[in-house]
């Protein structure tokens, strides 16, 4: 192993680099609208919708049509394969939409889980069969990252060993394999807020599997600096009978990264789990204007968080179009103040609030 | 390992994180004094001195009656078993000298190499047994850091998977112990600089390295925040044909640490390897004005590069300590500066003429 047998030329990683730096550029994340078919179903089904490709392709429109200066605060959108060749009503393909204003496309690449035998109901992803195919395909489409989701639990007995180490391996070869096509691999390994856990909990399983995807990742030859992370905040689990604050869940957040995420991994963007809109943006916010150091950009990667209101205001009804572009412009301003630290809630001031709980980060 | 059995408790992570700070804060660096009774010999006969218990102790009393100059520019200085409990003509032990200049004490403790069977002359490190009582006693005798030595050498077939697995092990091992008595664990993997392997060769073993000890030191529930690391900077082998810009290994170096070094560590603290003193301190002040985002300390931890004047302007005389004293103020001067990117270096074509040999860092 002492040899290297270079995986990226000087050109590729410049071209990788230069793309995960325009997607989260500062003020900007990324907007998560890669669900499959069956989740697109259930957002529909809340409101009422049919779940047909034209209602997909008719939502999507929404988002995709929004003024160019949604640019501000979106720096990439990922897409679900069936709608990275869905066009607008005037026949022009969505990337084009998408890329006209800046916005660099990616999609997701993942296969869904499959079930690790052996285990206490633990899973793995598939999806590396013929993915450096796929990937050339979609970068010839228009696609510049791709997204992949592992998925581990909390409870007594898991994650295991062998989910983590399974899970950072499979993410790893699907980095790996991205960024021979020119896609920046955004990785993702969420740990699930389901459970009564506690905060502290969360940070150490949060804190174990992050090594793990970082040696991975470096067995594995990838290029940090062409990578985003996507992981989960640090929370406590749902139905833990124990509260805590924004500010606590943002120095257990900062805290773990600072242990595990190389500072050469130029953003990290969070997914929003069960967060209602305005918790994800308070918490993105709070991170954001921790006095911990921040060598990576802290932003945002939300499906439900940016897209919730939007849907209640569209509910299925082309009139109510510009509602609906209102309500996901507004969120997704809300979301590009809080990765600058600049967003002010309505009401309360707590900076007096955040201060007294600082002196405590060491105790994570 | 779904659940934390926490290896330390707030107040005892809070004494180990101060501890840290104080040794790196800004402009200051280690003087490693720990040379073995063996390779003390070796440095006192190239200047036709003794090797005995009594001039050992002479040479380390000019090091150490340095004035209030050095307090701004050391924060801590490494000893030798024999020497924390020597004294200064007028009966001050040595320990005493140096906490009143607020300088932090630390101890070598590791036991010397020995044979890893079945490689290529590598070895790992011995020392574990009855490190925790040793570390106890250190502690009271006024030791708040201490250092462990491995050592890995870049040939065609090292390191191999098994030189690099053992060694981040064993420092793993140490770290963990040390932390249980309050001793700072300063974690030392060099990497050699024998052989004619070129810059990007050391930069990739070093990330393997580097990325392997911090697996390992996660694994062993290690507190990163109250740790230091030493390392090599990636220079090219001594026999490499090809020479490199200071500018070049200071961008080798930052972005071998950026991937692999957590930003939780608070400084990293380079061996001055074979460097002569004016090198040391060249590439360090390079490494300070990279244009990378560096969110550690990088400073210094030198033994020869901070005692060739001084040891040279000795000579084993009485009359020469003060001469000797001020060498090593000098040199001590030289690289706090450098550790702050400040130093201009001794007339040669550094500062501006340097500037422009940056290469981005995709090329590394």
């Amino acid at each position: 192993m002492t040899h290297q047998f270079p995986a990226l030329s000087p050109e590729q990683k410049k071209a990788l680099s230069d793309i995960a730096q325009r997607i989260v550029a500062s003020g900007k994340g990324i907007l998560a609208a890669d669900e499959s078919v069956g989740t697109m179903g259930n957002r529909l089904q809340r409101i009422n919708v049919e779940n047909t490709e034209e209602n997909r392709r008719a939502f999507r429109e929404i988002l995709f049509s929004s003024d160019a200066s949604i640019n501000q605060s979106i720096g990439g959108v990922i897409l679900f394969h069936e709608t990275l060749y869905q066009k607008d009503s005037s026949g022009k393909p969505f990337p084009t939409l998408i890329k006209e204003k800046g916005i660099v496309v990616g999609i997701k690449l993942d296969k869904g889980t499959a079930p690790l035998a052996g285990t206490n109901g633990e899973t793995t992803i598939q999806g590396l069969d013929g993915l450096a195919e796929r990937c050339a395909q979609y970068k010839k489409d228009g696609v510049d990252f791709g997204k992949w989701r592992a998925v581990l639990k909390i409870t007594s007995t898991t994650p295991s060993e062998l989910a983590i180490q399974e899970n950072a391996n499979t993410l790893a070869r699907y980095a790996s394999i991205c960024q021979q096509h020119g896609l920046v691999p955004i990785v993702e390994p969420e740990i699930l807020p389901d459970g009564d856990h506690d905060l502290q909990r969360c940070q150490y399983v949060t804190e174990k599997v992050l090594a793990a995807v970082y040696k991975a990742l470096n067995d594995h030859h990838v290029y940090l600096e062409g990578t985003l992370l996507k992981p989960n905040m640090v929370t406590a689990g749902h139905s833990c009978p124990k509260k805590y604050t924004p500010q606590d869940v943002a120095v257990a957040t900062v805290t773990t990264l600072l242990r595990t995420v190389p500072a050469a991994v130029p953003g990290i963007c969070f997914l929003s789990g069960g967060q209602s809109e305005e918790e994800a943006s308070v918490n993105l916010n709070a991170m954001n204007q921790s006095p911990l150091p921040k060598p990576w950009k802290l932003t945002f990667s939300y499906g439900r968080a940016l897209q919730a209101s939007a849907l209640a205001a569209w509910v299925g009804k082309s009139e109510n179009k510009k509602a609906a572009q209102e309500a996901f412009r507004k969120r997704a301003q809300i979301n590009s103040l809080a990765c600058r630290g600049q967003y002010v809630t309505s009401g309360k001031t707590d900076t007096a609030a955040m201060q007294s709980l600082f002196t405590a980060s060491y105790t994570y | 390992m779904t659940h934390q059995y926490p290896a330390l408790t707030a107040e005892q992570k809070k004494e180990l994180s101060d501890i840290a700070l104080r040794i790196v804060a800004p402009g200051k660096g280690i003087l490693a004094a720990d040379e073995s009774v063996g390779h003390m010999a070796k440095r006192l006969n190239q200047i036709g001195v003794e090797n005995t218990e009594e001039n050992r102790r002479l040479y380390r009393q000019i090091l150490f009656s340095a004035d209030s100059r050095v307090k701004k520019c050391i924060g801590g200085v490494i000893f030798f078993h024999e020497t924390m409990y020597q004294k200064a003509d007028d009966g001050t032990p040595f320990v005493q000298m140096i906490k009143d200049k607020g300088i932090v004490v630390g101890i070598k403790v590791d036991k010397g190499v020995v044979p890893l069977a079945g490689t290529d002359g590598e070895t790992t490190t011995q020392g574990l047994d009855g490190l925790s009582e040793r570390c106890a006693q250190y502690k009271k005798d006024g030791a708040d850091f201490a250092k462990w030595r491995c050592v890995l050498k870049i040939s065609d077939n090292t390191p191999s998977a098994l030189a690099i697995m053992e060694n981040a092990n064993v420092l793993a091992r140490y770290a963990s112990i040390c932390q249980q008595n309050g001793i700072v664990p300063i974690v030392e993997p060099e990497i050699l600089p024998d052989g004619d392997h070129d810059l990007k060769r050391c930069q990739y073993v070093t990330e393997k390295v580097l990325a392997a000890v911090y697996k390992a030191l996660s694994d062993h529930h290690v507190y990163l925040e109250g740790t230091l690391l030493k390392p090599n900077m990636v220079t090219p082998g001594h026999a490499c044909a090809t020479k490199y810009s200071s500018e070049e290994i200071a961008m080798a170096t930052v972005t071998a640490l950026r991937r692999t070094v957590p930003p939780a560590v608070p400084g990293v603290t380079f061996l001055s390897g074979g460097q002569s003193e004016e090198e040391a301190s060249i590439n360090l002040n390079a490494i300070n004005t990279c244009p990378l985002v560096r969110p550690w300390a990088l400073t210094f931890s030198y033994g020869r590069a901070l005692q060739a004047s001084a040891l040279s302007a000795w000579r084993g005389q009485r009359d020469n300590a003060t001469a000797a004293t001020e060498e090593f103020v000098k040199r001590a001067e030289v690289n706090g500066l450098a550790a702050l990117g400040q130093y201009e270096g001794s007339g040669d074509d550094s500062g501006a003429a340097g500037q422009s040999l940056y290469v981005a860092n995709h090329a590394y």
